[in-house]
């Protein structure tokens, strides 16, 4: 066989418009679903035992579900409930939803695990609910959490070529275009793929830049 | 409402999604203990190719993993059939993170049990087998089940290549009664009931090998 470099070089701009509109749907859905999960944070670690337990099943529940049947339920579902949405709020309603929960996961775990002597010692100054979590919490989880978010924002990108079923044109749609037409699956879904580890790749680096100014920082403060 | 015989029809898809499952897991966990050994071992163009599989298939969705099986490798001569490809796709895949798994808990194993091994005569080979394994299958078995948990939560991947899964099969039945949300609803519910009972069934096994090696 030949590789059919030149269809590749000819389809690129489809390719680069795949791939941005992977980039931005999952940049935007995990911005959006770590501020939801931030503030799924304030029943999962409430004082009262029943509302805690209730937001851990909704989290719990929420992670069981495959992110492609979420997806069906979302745009093929909902218009049943009279809520018709267009693929592109479908795909970003579902980025969001599913993120959320394991973004939700994520924070109460680091939570956890951060010094209970300091959530007690605001408590004592005073500190509660929102405030608390805004200027205590938070603050000490996101540099805690920050290379779990990196994964899970790989694992976002993957699940978002399930949206090229619902014909939302990221980067496995725009090469399953590419392919159909010109009949090159080879080489269409390699340099797909190969788009999505350079993608991987260069968030671990971004994560582990990240982490080494953060440990910087705490040596600074320390 | 949710009829009789299209919940049977759910079921069958249900079946269908274990099936697929169950068999990439059970080739992919000795697939990953290849690819850690690999990685590992003394040669370096096996590990330097063990470590690029690794990172390319942990990184790349699975649908799109499936579309280069199914319809990309029969140019290069490598034709197979829907539920092989599902089959081959998803094994491949989850050996990538089993490997990972296998690896952390090989670079963890404890030093002077291996250096008391070598001290005994035992080769490589011997004391992996004797020493190594029966050590670390417990100790990785709680990471290779939430692996199992993540690998059917992808696993309807396969619809796109037309295997008829637990969720392409509520997908087909939505379209033909119009009403989407009791089939969804019912396939969610049948994935979650499905792991609840893988991970119940891990907690018990763990719990009869704490108590049959002591601590694992």
């Amino acid at each position: 066989m030949t590789f059919r470099v030149d269809v590749i070089l000819k389809e690129a701009p489809q390719f680069a418009a795949g791939l941005g509109n992977t980039i931005w749907l999952c940049g935007v859905s995990m911005a959006l679903s770590l501020a939801l999960g931030a503030l799924f944070l304030v029943p999962l670690t409430s004082q009262k035992p029943s509302l805690r337990r209730l937001a851990r099943a909704v989290v719990d529940a929420g992670r069981c579900i495959p992110f492609l049947l979420l997806t069906y339920i979302v745009y093929f579902g909902l218009p049943s409930l009279g809520v018709v949405l267009d693929k592109w709020t479908a795909a970003l309603a579902t980025l969001v939803l599913y993120n959320t929960a394991y973004m939700a996961e994520i924070l109460r775990a680091g939570w956890a695990s951060l010094p209970a002597g300091q959530t007690q010692a605001a408590r004592a100054f005073g500190y509660s609910g929102f405030l608390l979590l805004r200027r205590i919490i938070l603050p000490q989880l996101i540099i805690a959490v920050g290379p779990v978010i990196g994964n899970q924002l790989i694992q976002l990108i993957k699940d978002s070529a399930f949206l090229s079923i619902i014909t939302l044109p990221e980067l496995t749609f725009a090469a399953n275009a590419v392919q159909s037409y010109y009949f090159v699956p080879f080489e269409s879904f390699l340099v797909a793929t190969l788009l999505y580890w350079a993608l991987c790749a260069g968030i671990e680096w971004l994560v582990r830049r990240m982490e080494r100014w953060a440990s910087q920082m705490r040596r600074a403060h320390a | 409402m949710l009829k009789v015989a299209t919940l049977l029809d759910l079921l069958h898809g249900a079946g269908v999604t274990v099936a697929v499952s169950m068999l990439a897991i059970a080739a992919g966990i000795p697939l990953g203990l290849m690819l850690a050994a690999g990685r590992t071992g003394r040669i370096r163009v096996v590990r330097a190719f063990c470590a690029a599989y690794s990172s390319f298939v942990r990184a790349v969705p699975v649908v799109t993993f499936m579309m280069l099986i199914y319809f990309g490798l029969p140019a290069l001569g490598i034709a197979l059939d829907p539920f092989p490809a599902a089959v081959f796709a998803l094994a491949l895949n989850t050996a990538a993170f089993n490997g990972e798994i296998w690896r952390a808990a090989i670079a963890d194993f404890p030093h002077g049990q291996l250096e008391a091994a070598r001290a005994f005569g035992m080769t490589r080979n011997v004391s992996f087998w004797r020493i190594v394994f029966p050590q670390i299958w417990r100790s990785s078995l709680p990471s290779l089940v939430n692996e199992m948990t993540l690998l059917i939560k992808v696993s309807p991947a396969i619809a796109i290549i037309g295997v008829v899964d637990l969720t392409r099969k509520a997908r087909q039945i939505s379209a033909v009664t119009y009403e989407p949300l009791p089939a969804f609803v019912s396939a969610a519910l049948i994935y979650g009931l499905v792991l609840a009972l893988l991970v119940a069934g891990a907690r018990w096994l763990e719990r009869r090998l704490a108590r049959r090696f002591g601590f694992a």
